[in-house]
């Protein structure tokens, strides 16, 4: 019999045709929708006067632009309240279900779809928002498509797409105290650059991924398009359907079992070939942070940021624009930089486990002077539990405040945007120029090291303030 | 929706040549907030292209009435991060029918396909020449021939082939977007989602 991967056999599952010398005619499973990507869809397809096929399969949310405070009210900034009232609209008129600001299920849709159960084994996913590859942390074919796709998905729930080629990153071993997935992720993306992973699909594999929660997961494979892979996923197990189990959207009974005997085929066969693979070491891995203005600019915080030598003219051009942007010169070390504002939240590491560690880290300590700290759960779920756990308390006592769930400052839509010039330690997924606010300057890095850098006002690594409590002790 | 059909493309060219140009540099995410696709060429490379107070930046390349075209010759890497189709839409608003690059970020190539953006991949050599004769002579005119698949510098003669999927081909010299298609298989797709 054929070795297939878990991507072939899912892939392959949801292809209805193959047009010679052309794309797949794809399935989709589940469609994710939001405010942005989606208005000039369903207007066009109201152009062509076309209903949407399958609504009951198509799930929207507000996170984009929507404010974090003051969710209640009615939204000043009059260009995102119009887009908010058009996918209610939208959502109205063609029987859409929508999660809206305030009820209970709200949040950032790649938070909401795993934490509510829509997200499942074996389905494909696809959402106007590149960031869709967090739900291949289940085992899905997940990706981001852009607003014509969004059109095609409403109007017969297929996109047209060719089949990408498959890549394996294998990451064996035991990860170091202080290490966490995000750390993992900044390390590949650092190892393999921002673009090596285009063209490509990738699965996850290996006993450090093995032995991750969800949570972990989600932000491994959510960064999966910053190396330009199309998504990443991981195979599910036992993790997996525990998470799953009783969640509302997930099978109940004897349904459950069958998803669940159906689910654990989901593997990669024994000696399927993939196109490219990577393995990587947990022991080599540290505590992550980028430097630049691409996520593949990144070094351990202990070291320092690389230098010129042997770069190739083209390459040393925008490099040193970056850095220039950035305010860094070649050779200086990461580690005692002044840092203006943390930002902990977004579909990359704005879950509960997210929050506390953060919460666990700085309880009984004070925010650095200089520093602005902003937390934003990623739904209303992580925000019920966050006070639930009484992680509010803990993170308020020491300076952080806390704000309602969206995509906030991580893309700046709304108005939680860093200064100009200004530096922020992120827990999100993008560094890019402006990317945080127009002039802001990013670091990506994990919620232990920006909890760290949060106390001490500077980068830190969160390994020498282990160090020190333990010395304390 | 429907867009112009692209058969030959003769023009001058726009060159700007840093590399991982992310779709966030093409259209800040803070000009996202249409609910239908008009003025996005007005934004195209936003925060480049124009300061703080909306005063156009000389030294960029869009600001230098030296360059003009309608094709952008691009660094590596163009495209990458978000998968917003408004970087498409902004590019297309503003006059390009053709991006010219040896490296696009995938999310972003489909994009330009979509919506009758042709998107030509080319060797590092023949980007390095192309850029280094328009540096030489902005006037410097590129043909780019979807039926053939070639693009050529028309000073020196050299040109290279390009690859596009004969579907996507058709559909760009037509003017055609998937949906037509997808919806005359509406019966198949009825079928294969009852079996579900």
């Amino acid at each position: 019999m054929e070795k297939k991967t878990l991507f072939d056999k899912i892939w392959d599952a949801h292809v209805i045709k193959s047009i010679p010398d052309g794309p797949d005619v794809f399935f989709i499973d589940k469609h994710f929708i939001h405010e942005v990507t989606s208005p000039v869809a369903f207007l066009n397809l109201e152009k062509r006067g076309v209903k949407v096929m399958f609504p009951e399969r198509t799930v929207a949310t507000p996170d984009h632009n929507v404010p974090t405070i003051d969710q209640d009210k009615t939204i000043k900034d009059q260009l995102s309240r119009m887009q908010v009232e058009k996918l209610r609209q939208n959502c109205k008129k063609h029987g859409i279900e929508l999660h809206d600001l305030g009820s209970d299920h709200h949040g950032i849709v790649h938070v909401i779809g795993p934490e509510l159960g829509i997200t499942q084994p074996g389905m494909t996913i696809v959402c106007g928002d590149s960031h869709t590859s967090t739900h291949g942390a289940f085992g899905t074919i997940a990706f981001g498509i852009g607003t014509s796709e969004v059109e095609m998905v409403l109007a017969t729930q297929c996109i047209m797409q060719a089949k990408p080629k498959k890549m394996r990153i294998t990451v064996d071993g035991e990860l170091g105290p202080g290490v966490s997935s995000k750390d993992i992720i900044l390390y590949i993306i650092a190892q393999i650059s921002a673009s090596g992973g285009t063209g490509y699909f990738i699965e996850y594999a290996g006993s450090a991924i093995r032995s991750l929660s969800m949570e972990a997961r989600m932000t491994i494979c959510n960064m999966s398009i910053e190396m330009g892979a199309r998504g990443g996923l991981i195979a599910p197990d036992e993790t997996t359907f525990a998470y799953l189990k009783g969640k509302d959207f997930a099978p109940k009974g004897e349904a459950w079992d069958q998803a669940v005997a159906h689910w654990k085929t989901l593997q990669t066969d024994d000696g399927a070939e993939f196109d490219l693979e990577y393995q990587y070491n947990a022991v080599d891995i540290e505590p992550m942070i980028t430097y630049g203005t691409n996520p593949g600019m990144g070094v351990k915080v202990r070291d320092s940021i690389p230098t010129t030598d042997g770069m190739k003219e083209s390459v040393k051009k925008s490099y040193l624009k970056s850095l220039e942007y950035m305010g860094f010169k070649p050779g200086e070390p990461m580690k005692g930089k002044k840092i203006d504002y943390v930002f902990v939240g977004s579909c990359t590491n704005g879950r509960i486990e997210d929050l506390r560690t953060v919460a666990n880290f700085v309880k009984g300590k004070k925010k650095a002077d200089g520093i602005t700290a902003w937390i934003v759960p990623g739904s209303r779920e992580v925000e019920k539990k966050a006070i639930e756990e009484g992680l509010v308390q803990i993170l308020e006592e020491a300076g952080f405040k806390l704000r309602q769930p969206g995509c906030s400052a991580c893309l700046a839509m709304n108005d939680d945007k860093i200064p100009s010039g200004k530096y922020a330690v992120s827990t999100s997924n993008r560094n890019f120029e402006g990317r945080q606010g127009p002039g802001s300057r990013t670091l990506l890095a994990s919620p232990l090291t920006v909890a760290a850098v949060a106390i001490t006002g500077e980068i830190t690594d969160p390994r020498d303030l282990i160090e020190e409590l333990a010395l304390e002790k | 929706m429907a867009y112009d059909k692209f058969d030959i493309l003769t023009s001058r060219v726009v060159p700007l040549s840093s590399e991982n140009v992310d779709t966030d540099q093409i259209i800040p995410a803070r000009f996202l907030k249409a609910t239908e696709r008009k003025g996005f060429g007005d934004n195209l490379f936003r925060d480049w292209r124009y300061d703080s107070e909306g005063n156009p930046k000389p030294d960029f390349v869009l600001n230098d009435p030296t360059y003009e075209g309608k094709i952008l010759l691009a660094g590596r890497n163009f495209g990458s991060g978000s998968s917003r189709e408004h970087a498409v839409w902004a590019i297309y608003d503003y006059g390009f029918r053709c991006v010219v690059s040896s490296f696009f970020a995938d999310i972003f190539k489909n994009n330009c396909l979509n919506i009758g953006v042709l998107p030509v991949t080319i060797s590092s050599e023949f980007a390095d020449e192309l850029f280094a004769a328009v540096e030489a002579d902005p006037s410097t005119e590129v043909e780019v021939d979807i039926n053939t698949q070639t693009i050529t510098l028309l000073a020196t003669g050299k040109s290279e082939n390009f690859d596009i999927n004969s579907y996507k081909k058709q559909n760009m010299k037509n003017g055609f977007d998937d949906i037509d298609y997808l919806l005359n298989l509406q019966e198949e797709i009825q079928v294969f989602e009852a079996e579900r």
